[in-house]
Parts: C-alpha cells; structure tokens; sequence
C-alpha cells in the first residue's frame, strides 16, 4: 500500500466523519449555543455585553452581523466540520500510514485504530480538559490572542508529548514487554501533560454566565469531538480493513497463478 | 510466543509504507490541513488574514462547538 491510498482513504473517512459531526452538532450544540446566544442579548440590554458589542466587530445577535444565524448554524457549521474532518481524516490516515506494520505485532486495523484513538485523547480531549469550550457570550475579546496563543500551543505540546511517549513505548516493548510499555507509557503522557497544565496559563472568564447552560454546552462540545474522532477511526479502519483483505486475494491468485 | 495466529502461512507480514515516500505527502498535506484548521479554529479572531469578520462568522457555530477559543 501506497501513501495515496492512505490518504484518499482518510479524506474520505474525514468527509464522512465532518458530515456526522455536522447532524450531532445541529441536534445536539446548536440548542446550547442559541440559549448562549440569548443570554447575550439581554445581558447587552443591561450594559454586561461582555465585549460582543457590534463596536468591536463580533456580536452573535441577528443585528450587526455579515452572516445571519441561520446560515452559521446550518451551512456555515457543515462548513467547519466537513473541513476540519477532512483535514483531520487525512493526517490520521497519513500517521496511519506511517506506522502500519512498524508496532510490534498490531494489526494494520489495530495500529489505525491506536492512531485514531490516542489522536482523539491528544488533540481533543486533554485540551479540553484544559481550556474547555466555551459558548457565544463567555470570553473577554481583549484576551483572545492570549487564550488562542495559549489554547494551541497547550495542543502542540499535548501532540509532541503523545508521539515522543508512543515512539518511545513501541521501542521499549520488546526490553521491557508490551504491558509495562504500554502502561509507562500512558502514566508519562499524563505525568507531562499534568505538568504542563500546571505551567500554562489558567483561563476563567466564565464570569456570572448559568452553570446549567455552561454545562450542557461544554458536555455538547465533547460529544461533538468524540463523534469526529470515533467516525474518523472507524471509517478509516474499516476503509483500510476492506483494501488490505482485497489485496490479500490478488496477491494469493497470484501466487497460485505462479505456481501452475 | 505461545499465541498462534489466525491468519494463514502464506499471507505476507504487514506491509510498511517507506518514510522516504511518505514524507512529502506529510509535509504537504500537514501544511494544508494547518491551513484549513486555521481558517475554522482561529482566523479572524486572534489573527485575520483577510481582515474582517465575514470567514469567523461563518464557521462561527463549528470554532465554538469544536472547542476553539472563538472571541
Ligand atoms: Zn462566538
């Protein structure tokens, strides 16, 4: 197998996981994000707009915006899931490819799956539990470089850190067996990330906005991540799964028609 | 290993993808995607490239729900 078929596999597998994650995100988030939205409106009505006044270019009311609210929370939404789904579909599929037959004794479906899994507990959920997603009218606008500066750079090192502690158990298995490898190196990525939790900049600007809605928006963000991620590794193992046991039949009547 | 497998004699080990041809599908396609998260994750809020409001208003809904510090 080539890098090509990895990756048109993991663009497809990603366009199906973004169309996915758009029908969850509509069922699921977009109630959050209008109760969200609502609460802004009255806030503004009372002088706490929180910075989203349209003087500063960034409301979420009807009023004073370039797309209206219906296009954001239908095509505008497919949008940002379909791209980043592809996107993600087709670095997977290339990390996929990178690693296929070279850890230890997985299967080409076993180390897809491992990719698309730890892929989803590093990119997604550890920075997640760090900065968590907060809904439209939570959020100083003056603090947006820094909590975007900070949001990703926690997401790279959260990255760098899952790969090095992987590359780093896959060598150390066969000294020291697969289980202590794989529990070392789990407990070392949750050591690391802790401390760089520690180390990275704390953001609380949830000021007075309702738990309850906070909640069930934060509980809709990681529903929708863990949505993209699982559709990613399942369409992608199954795409990966059907092309290997396909080759596998043209290379046995090969061989049977070498052997006539 | 004690553990016998399933899969026959016959079926060759797992093929591996050479790192030499996959490095520039990496970097290209890595380059791209970046791009791509960039303009549903970030753009237009901490940096705007164009400027305006038009690209983070209409990914609006999908940077709020997938994370991404919107504003
Ligand atoms: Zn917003």
């Amino acid at each position: 197998m080539t890098a090509r078929v990895f990756l048109v596999r993991g663009l497809l597998a990603g366009l199906l996981a973004g169309l996915a994650t758009f029908f969850v995100a509509h069922a699921v988030g977009e109630p959050s994000v209008a109760a969200a939205i609502a609460l802004e409106g009255s806030h503004s009505e009372d002088g706490h707009n929180h910075g989203h006044s349209p003087a500063d270019g960034h409301s979420h009311a009807e009023d004073g915006t370039v797309v209206s609210r219906h296009d954001q929370r239908t095509w505008g939404l497919l949008t940002g899931t379909v791209a980043v789904g592809t996107a993600l579909g087709g670095v997977v599929a290339l990390v996929a490819a990178a690693v296929a037959g070279r850890m230890r004794r997985l299967t080409l479906g076993q180390s897809t799956a491992l990719v698309s899994a730890i892929g989803f507990v590093s990119f997604a959920l550890v920075p997640f539990l760090k900065y968590p997603s907060t809904p439209p009218a939570v959020g100083n606008a003056d603090t947006i470089g820094s909590r975007t500066g900070a949001y990703f750079a926690f997401l790279l090192v959260s990255v760098v850190v899952a790969v090095a502690v992987t590359v780093l158990a896959v060598r150390l298995a066969p000294r020291i067996g697969t289980y202590g490898a794989v529990v070392g190196g789990a407990l070392a990525y949750v050591a690391l990330m802790v401390v760089a939790g520690r180390l990275f900049p704390t953001v609380n600007e949830i000021g007075d906005f309702p738990a309850d809605t906070l909640w069930y928006f934060r509980r809709a963000s990681l529903i929708i991540l863990a949505t993209m991620w699982a559709a990613i590794g399942v369409v992608l193992t199954g795409l990966l799964l059907r092309l290997q046991s396909r080759e596998r039949v043209v290379i046995a009547r090969r061989e049977l028609a070498a052997s006539l | 290993m004690s553990v016998t497998s399933a899969t026959p004699v016959s079926t060759p080990s797992l093929p591996t993808v050479p790192l030499r041809e996959l490095a520039p599908w990496a970097v290209l396609f890595g380059l791209l995607a970046a791009l791509v998260v960039f303009f549903v994750s970030a753009d237009q809020g901490a940096i705007s490239i164009p400027s305006g409001t038009a690209i983070h208003e209409w990914v609006h809904d999908g940077r709020h729900l997938l994370g991404y510090p919107c504003h």
